[in-house]
């Protein structure tokens, strides 16, 4: 598979992965300038492919946001990009692969590819919908602007569909977002979204503020869309264990850096890192033995005073001298293939990593494990 | 027990930074000191002026004399120096606006915290009683009530200016009132409620150090409030000419005619003091609300040649592939290592 | 079974008069005469079912039979009742941890917030160590000092102007009469206590220089200055970050153990119930629809709307999608709907579901369902599926079996 003549290296794949549709390598983002400036994403790389989804979990402050917000250069003031390329490889409708560099891109190229190729969906639907203006016509104004050559029937024609994708009736069309539910304010959110048919989306805790079962419903929504429309979706969230079910692949950011990437399945059997150990024990599950869980001691550092070396040494049960001066790479863990990335100096091949951070990757995702993965009987 | 979230990382002295954002603000600075002239003005104004405000100079000219060695600011038609009553002037003026902004800003505690927080009936009486005074025409209220006073009793400031606050207190209420019913449901007020604590302690402890940064700009505008309706009332006549204050000066100035006759140092100098006390204070309610309301506060955006446009954060990229117009790599060349691209299954 | 409440109030919750169906069903109600006699009486009187964990001895808190029914204006003379908890009984004992879960509306806020006295029930009552709380103002003062509520969100739960130091000493200041020196030296140890250490850092500190996790441990310790018998937290751990959750559910487990507290966690998330509780209590538009050992209820739910929520809820160890046994959204509580207020949405729902609200039934050990499909007796008629949904019914798993299950068997 070829992206403009790029040859995508994957030696050890077995099946083709789809090409990627976003890039980002070493993207830097400071807030505010010069001698006041903190560091808020370090050197992020990232790889989203066509119809995937891919996670970014992390505390509050570890810069998921941040770092989503920079892809669409949405980052409000004094957010700075100070380096990388976010690379977006764009799909025309002939079937031909452009790619654009974002961070090069002026206002007028961005407005091109925001909204219709690039969507987002923010956590608060209350505060992202006007107030004042019917679903209708929030719906329709999306439309208007990115596709003039609709007739008004087509794009209310279009709207109706929409929302019926979503899950809400059509006579909500000429309900004020006060008027609905906050899971149907999230849901219009999401087909004003899709209504362009973009081909990222970016969901910032979309459904954080909605009740369980709602949520739910809106994810089985969005994955049944996304198989249909073949979107592929930025999902940040602090709900590691929703992201595991969720997503396809997971970077886990800790003070701004990615510690580490893997595929869902792969990150909740076999973490590489302790802080992605230290999340999914953060957990309670919802089955087996009730045992007291630790979770990770300490809070996260402030970005205007990051540790010396790995900066989760401060807070890592297995810290070493060495992690207290060097930082680690993001690199693949020496013991193992696959396309998993680690940044933990246990994982350099000169350390025995202790065993909860040395389990074997599961060969299938629905592997009978000796692990206490039952099933309740739900 | 586990030790857990206890962070090492404290920002340590807030507190120094917390008041330096009051003395870093200009227009705070700027606004205290015309303050803090004008109340040494009223304070120490009488006895450093060079003759007492009802002294007039011994010579029998009809005329206001300009602004000479003798008389630093002239003398007005009655050959009374303009210097000194100005400044012995100031402090009736000054008084009578203070007394205004504390005395309204009592009874905008009293009316709206009260109803605010007791709600119900109370709150509904309470409203009428304040609606009624927003509704009713402050100045003409004034009129009504100064009118018959005897005038021994309109150049008594603290009267003057608690007749002024009966008129300026509503508006206060009102938005006291607003902001006490979005506090009386805070989390913390009801966790007061939780630990026994009683109205009056919740009340004064809990909500009005809340209200504080509403208070000192309802405090401050009903001040400026009070300095204006003094003028007003002192050039419509009703307080006591007898009296020496800004006041006064423009009302007997307007009344000799001054502008006609271009005795500009006559009706200036008592215009400009109150002009620029005004200024102060207005000064000092920005800055605050600077501060309190930090959407407010003016973005110091354009730094190094950074400017900051919403929807299009601004990329400085140390290879200097910055600005718009460079053209993106179409063709990635091959030799940049991906960053996952090793295989996925 | 800690105690029964005498029918001094027969609160009928399902008062809609003009709804359609009302009338076909007294006949089932009447038929079912031949079941039992207390089989189908449930709906018209508190139920004899104390929810929460069984301890010997009396619970600190009990609460018998609350009804809570806020009064709305709605345009010119119309109030309309919110019936925002139904006849709920629940006892906390001292030593435990009661979880309270559901979704938003459910009703659990405001059954925390009916335990501490902040609002006053509509119905029911509030017995603290056995004793019906007073309403007096020295009532009142013993009740502030032995209960205790820790909010959500503990960025407004304390007040910003106030530094640690004004907020523990308040409680001490106000229930307790240490002097100085000793309110000083027992401020320290609240601190300590909630892992604050050393306690002189944050003393002085005022809220916003403190963490989330921080606050909340400022707002425990405040909850505990006066030696509480109980502490009613709601959604303690939902606003904080996940790192820190732990460290907060964990410290309200040494809580029960060390302090001996009746705690009351109100939470939507069912996985921290399972971790922290020793009872789980669901609670479904107002009423609680199933109780019982956390474990048990996570395990082998035998209420449709429990099953619901397990299924919904975020599980990494899970294999397949869940499939989601009834959509849609919680009922307005308004006008709520007659009979079990989950029908609307049941997938198992039957007729007898539409009009009579089924009584909280045994299911196990200390494990009561309140659900028509572990009711034994019912007839042909009744157990007919209600067909409102265009989706296919699924075949109700457990019903069989469970339906059968003997009345007396565990109630002893």
């Amino acid at each position: 598979m070829t992206v403009n003549g790029l040859a995508v290296p994957g030696p050890a794949r077995r099946e083709e992965p789809n090409e990627p549709v976003l890039e980002v390598r070493g993207l830097c983002v400071d807030y505010g300038l010069g001698r006041d400036a903190v560091r808020a994403v370090n050197d992020a790389d990232l790889v989203l492919r066509r119809g995937e989804v891919l996670g970014i979990a992390g505390e509050s402050g570890s810069g998921k946001s941040t770092l989503a917000y920079a892809l669409t250069r949405l980052l409000r003031a004094p957010g700075v990009i100070t380096g990388g390329d976010v690379l977006f490889h764009s799909r025309g409708a002939d079937g031909q692969t452009t790619t654009v560099d974002l961070l090069a891109a002026d206002v007028h190229q961005l407005r091109q590819y925001r909204w219709s190729e690039i969507a987002v969906v923010f956590q608060s639907a209350m505060h992202a919908l006007n107030p004042v203006a019917r679903v209708e016509d929030q719906l329709t104004d999306v439309l208007r602007v990115h596709r003039p050559e609709m007739s008004r029937e087509e794009r209310r024609a279009r709207a109706v569909e929409m929302l019926r994708m979503v899950g809400i009736n059509a006579d909500r069309l000429r309900s004020y977002p006060h008027e609905l539910s906050g899971g149907m304010r999230q849901r219009v959110m999401i087909a004003m979204a899709l209504i362009l048919q973009p081909q990222i989306v970016i969901m910032d805790e979309p459904t954080t503020a909605l009740d369980v079962v709602t949520q739910r419903e809106i994810l089985e929504e969005l994955m049944t869309l996304r198989d249909r429309l073949g979107f592929a979706v930025i999902f940040i969230t602090h709900d590691l264990s929703l992201l595991i079910e969720l997503a396809d692949s997971i970077a886990i950011m800790y003070a701004g850096r990615i510690v580490e990437r893997a595929k869902a399945s792969e990150l909740f059997h076999a973490p590489r890192h302790p802080y992605s150990l230290g999340l999914l024990s953060s957990f309670p599950s919802l089955h087996g033995e009730r045992v007291r869980m630790e979770g990770i001691p300490g809070s996260p550092p402030s970005l205007a005073a990051m540790p010396a070396g790995c900066t989760f040494h401060p807070r890592c049960p297995y810290v070493m001298d060495l992690c207290r001066t060097e930082e680690p790479p993001l690199a693949r863990p020496l013991s193992e293939g696959g396309g998993r990335v680690t940044a933990c100096w246990l994982q350099d091949g000169r350390h025995d990593p202790p065993e909860p951070l040395a389990r074997a990757v599961p060969l299938v995702s629905s592997v009978a494990d000796a692990d206490d993965l039952s099933r309740s009987t739900s | 027990m586990s030790v857990v979230g206890v962070s090492t990382a404290l920002p340590a002295g807030n507190e120094p930074k917390r008041k330096s954002r009051f003395t870093r603000s200009p227009k705070i600075i700027a606004g205290a000191a015309i303050l803090v002239f004008f109340i040494f003005i009223a304070i120490f104004g009488p006895t450093i002026a060079p003759h007492s405000a009802s002294w007039q100079a011994s010579n029998s000219s009809a005329f206001a004399q300009p602004p000479s060695s003798k008389f630093w600011l002239g003398t007005d038609r009655q050959q009374h120096d303009i210097l000194s009553q100005l400044l012995s002037g100031g402090r009736s003026t000054m008084v009578i606006a203070f007394v205004a902004g504390i005395v309204a800003s009592i009874l905008s505690i009293l009316f709206g915290v009260t109803a605010g927080y007791m709600g119900g009936v109370v709150d509904e009486v309470l409203s009428i009683i304040a609606n009624i005074f927003l509704a009713l025409p402050g100045l003409v209220i004034l009129m009504v009530i100064m009118k018959p006073l005897p005038p021994g009793d309109t150049d008594n400031p603290i009267l003057i200016g608690s007749v002024i606050a009966l008129t300026a207190w509503a508006y206060g209420a009102r938005v006291l009132r607003a902001q006490t019913l979005a506090l009386r449901d805070q989390d913390y007020v009801e966790s007061a409620r939780v630990i026994g604590e009683r109205k009056p302690r919740i009340i004064f402890s809990e909500i009005l150090p809340n209200l504080l940064p509403i208070l000192a700009s309802s405090f401050i505008f009903t001040v400026i409030y009070g300095i204006s309706i003094y003028i007003v009332l002192s050039i419509l006549g009703i307080i006591n000419p007898a009296q020496a204050s800004w006041g006064t000066m423009i009302q007997s100035a307007n009344g000799a005619s001054a502008m006609i006759s271009n005795d500009w140092w006559w009706y200036a100098p008592p215009a400009l003091c109150v002009a620029l006390l005004g200024i102060g204070l207005a000064l000092l309610n920005f800055g605050i609300d600077e501060i309190v309301n930090p959407r407010v506060r003016s973005r110091r955006g354009s730094r190094r040649g950074v400017r900051f446009q919403l929807g299009l954060t601004p990329v400085m990229r140390a290879k200097g592939s910055h600005g718009s117009g460079s053209k993106p790599p179409s063709n990635p060349s091959p030799g940049v290592p991906a960053p996952v691209l090793e295989g996925e299954d | 079974m800690t105690g029964t409440t005498e029918p001094t109030e027969p609160t009928e919750p399902t008062g809609a008069a003009g709804d359609p169906g009302d009338t076909e069903l007294s006949q089932p109600a009447r038929s079912a005469g031949s079941v039992g006699p207390a089989e189908l009486s449930a709906d018209a009187e508190p139920s004899d079912v104390v929810h929460g964990p069984r301890r010997p001895g009396v619970p600190a808190l009990e609460a018998r039979g609350l009804v809570k029914h806020f009064p709305i204006h709605s345009g010119i003379g119309r109030t309309l009742l919110v019936h925002a908890v139904e006849n709920i009984s629940i006892a906390l004992p001292a030593g435990t941890v009661t979880a309270v879960v559901g979704e938003s509306g459910s009703g659990k806020s405001t059954l925390a917030r009916l335990l501490t006295g902040l609002i006053k029930p509509t119905a029911g009552e509030v017995l603290l160590d056995g004793v019906p709380v007073g309403t007096g103002a020295k009532a009142r003062r013993k009740y502030t000092s032995s209960v205790h509520l820790v909010l959500q969100d503990p960025f407004s739960s304390l007040n910003s102007v106030h530094t640690v130091r004004y907020h523990l000493e308040r409680p001490l200041k106000l229930h307790s009469k240490l002097g100085r020196a000793e309110r000083a030296q027992r401020m320290r140890e609240l601190l300590e206590r909630v892992s604050l250490t050393p306690a002189e850092n944050y003393l002085d500190k005022y809220p916003h220089e403190l963490s989330g996790g921080q606050r909340q441990r400022v707002a425990i310790a405040r909850g505990l200055a006066v030696e509480p018998r109980v502490l009613l937290a709601d959604e303690p751990v939902s606003m904080l970050d996940v790192s820190i959750r732990l460290g907060v559910l964990n410290l309200l487990d040494d809580l029960r153990s060390g302090e001996n507290l009746a705690t009351m966690y109100v939470t939507h998330d069912i996985a921290s119930a399972r971790y922290l509780a020793d009872c789980i209590v669901v609670m479904y538009a107002g009423q609680v629809v199933e109780s019982g050992p956390a474990t048990q209820i996570t395990d082998s739910p035998t209420h449709p709307y429990t099953q619901l929520l397990l299924s919904a809820a975020p599980d990494p160890a899970r294999a397949e999608t869940p499939v989601l046994g009834g959509r849609g959204a919680p009922p307005s509580l308004i006008n709520p709907p007659p009979g079990c207020r989950f029908h609307p949405r049941c997938p198992f729902a039957m007729r007898v579901c539409a009009t009579t609200t089924p009584a909280p039934r045994p299911v196990g050990e200390d494990h009561v369902s309140a659900c028509w499909l572990h009711a034994s007796g019912l007839t042909e008629d009744q157990r007919e599926p209600l067909v409102a949904t265009a989706e296919a019914v699924p075949v109700p798993v457990s019903a069989a079996a469970a339906g059968d299950l003997p009345d007396d068997g565990s109630q002893a």
